[in-house]
């Protein structure tokens, strides 16, 4: 007991010096458990994020349009597999995150349950979700686990790429004819709020926050970095001419922030439970597709191994 | 002149008019073939796949884009490459009928490629020398895809013909449900004889063509269909299977809905 003690110790004072954990330092368990389930929770949230946006990809209404979609779809992809490789390195097999994942039991991001009925849809996911991902992502960037803050490096440069071309796809339609600029929108009508819940529970209510902190996973509170996200969105919305729809949004002079209305929290944890819009559907899709795959990947593992054999055939003739 | 097609109708073409069609057959093919496989994003046997099989679909949706550049360039007026994508009907499309084959299981689609890559590939090694500089910059870009994409589908016929018993067993039954959409990429066009013999006859590709792609299926321990069977026809003179139609409906419904809209 006083040597585990001793360690947890010399465990907070290496972090609180700053120093990255690597995978083969002793860590508290508690600290690798909370790990794997942030990092296969993003992980998650890459993979179940491509289906609402693959849903415009053969009606992207440009060839241009289109190539961008698919390369941004095709960039979560890369992320998913990069943070699961990254998970493995605390012993996590992928293919117990994927079990987890459709079995319910490991969570993705929330915003992904609501549905892409517009084009507009493929802008605003790339301005407000992919921004408030990155307002997220950078404060991980430094955080004190060293390769999911590698893989967070590599990932924002890309995410950043993608926002911007979110914005691009709005302000085109802000540009257009009235139904586009109608049709931008209404598509900022249905994610602000959603995008706004992607920070989580308010600081009083979350309650992973605090060890989180101590441990220099996390650096920066829920509502800390949902005040960044709105003060930073609001003149950029201005700019396209588009209305947040928040009758209680108003600059405070004294806070040096915007002071923004309610969050609907009963929304939030209804849909976090699995009743939000898509939420049966996102996994559906995705076990069908896993299910559908089972006699490629049999045909594949069959393969290799015929082929692994006749290598080693090879090997002992000569 | 030179007898061709022309919207399911035979009639003369000028040079100019051949060298149109010459375009519009790859670009048809490469637009039909990366819409039909982007398809699998978010749907694929393994996530490595689901990568793999977006970054084709973006060779072959962007190899269309300066195919459709230059028929632009060559149409004039408003033309641009989206209205050639999304303004034109099937009777305008000069696709091979193999692309617009439904996706159905992944077999399904590898065999679809595997035809597909392998006519590619010696078309695109051979059009790098083509006198339209255009088409010889886009087959010098081409190429090193093109040959990645041929290998992709090479590897996957060998693998799941050399698999298990049900994989063996389902690339077989796509390999023989698919054979009759490949001799269509081999037909001759009459049209072609006003170009120079720098762009490739598809004809001339045939041989090759049997050759590859039965050392692949003998290696992949899967029978090869006759060549002698009968061979289905149509997409390079606009008339096409029942399938385009739907395939244009879903890809040109938002463009057609906001026909005055830029994006």
């Amino acid at each position: 007991m006083g040597t585990n003690v001793s360690l947890e110790d010399k465990f907070q004072s290496y972090v609180d010096a700053e120093k990255k954990v690597e995978p083969k330092n002793w860590m508290p368990e508690k600290y690798r458990r909370t790990l794997i389930r942030q990092i296969s929770q993003h992980a998650h949230s890459e993979i179940i994020g491509m289906q609402p946006e693959a849903n415009w990809i053969t009606r992207a209404p440009s060839l241009r349009a289109k190539l961008i979609l698919l390369a941004k779809v095709q960039d979560e992809a890369g992320h998913g597999l990069y943070l699961y490789s990254s998970a493995e390195t605390l012993g996590e097999p992928r293919d117990k995150m994927i079990a987890d994942l459709q079995s319910g039991k490991a969570k993705y991001s929330s915003i992904f349950n609501y549905p892409t009925p517009s084009w507009a849809d493929m802008g605003t996911i790339g301005w407000l979700v992919d921004g408030a991902a990155i307002q997220n992502q950078v404060m991980l960037t430094r955080t004190s686990y060293g390769p999911y803050a590698r893989a967070m490096v590599k990932i924002c440069k890309e995410e950043s790429f993608h926002q911007r071309q979110g914005y691009e796809v709005v302000m085109k339609l802000t540009q257009g004819t009235p139904e586009q600029i109608e049709m931008a929108q209404e598509s900022l009508n249905r994610w602000w709020w959603p995008s706004l819940m992607m920070f989580g529970p308010s600081d009083d209510n979350s309650p992973n926050s605090e060890q989180s902190m101590l441990w220099k996973i996390k650096r920066k509170s829920n509502d800390t970095l949902r005040q960044e996200f709105v003060d930073k969105t609001v003149p950029q919305a201005e700019y396209l001419g588009l209305t947040i729809p928040d009758k209680d949004l108003v600059w405070n002079e004294s806070r040096g922030h915007y002071d923004f209305g309610d969050i609907n929290w009963d929304e939030f944890y209804q849909v976090v439970k699995g009743n939000g819009p898509c939420n049966k559907e996102r996994i559906a899709h995705h076990v069908k597709a896993h299910e559908d795959g089972a006699w490629v990947r049999e045909a594949a593992n069959a393969f290799a191994e015929k082929q692994a054999k006749r290598k080693n055939k090879e090997a002992s003739a000569a | 002149m030179a007898g061709g097609w022309l919207n399911g109708v035979k009639r003369d073409f000028t040079s100019e008019e051949a060298l149109k069609e010459y375009f519009f057959f790859l670009a048809d093919d490469a637009l039909m073939l990366g819409q039909q496989l982007s398809k699998w994003c978010s749907k694929g046997p393994v996530l490595e796949q689901d990568i793999a099989i977006i970054n084709t679909s973006l060779d072959h949706i962007g190899r269309a884009r300066l195919l459709y550049q230059e028929l632009a360039k060559m149409e004039g007026g408003a033309v641009t490459e989206d209205t050639l994508a999304y303004f034109r009907d099937h009777l305008k499309f000069r696709n091979a009928l193999l692309l617009e084959q439904p996706n159905g299981h992944w077999g399904d689609t590898i065999a679809r490629s595997f035809f597909f890559d392998t006519f590619n590939f010696y078309l695109f090694d051979k059009l790098r020398s083509c006198s339209n500089k255009t088409l010889a910059g886009v087959a010098e870009k081409a190429l090193k895809e093109v040959s990645y994409q041929a290998q992709w589908s090479a590897e996957w016929v060998i693998r799941l013909g050399d698999g298990t018993d049900e994989s063996h067993h389902k690339m077989q039954e796509s390999i023989n449900r698919l054979w009759m959409w490949s001799g269509e990429l081999f037909e001759a066009h009459p049209m072609f004889d006003m170009l120079d013999d720098s762009f490739v006859r598809f004809e001339s590709l045939r041989e090759v063509w049997l050759h590859k792609t039965g050392e692949v299926l003998k290696e992949a321990t899967l029978v090869i269909p006759s060549p002698e069977l009968w061979m289905q026809t149509g997409g390079r003179y606009g008339i096409h299977t029942s399938e385009l139609g739907f395939i244009l409906a879903e890809m040109q419904s938002l463009a057609r809905t906001h026909p005055e809209a830029t994006w």
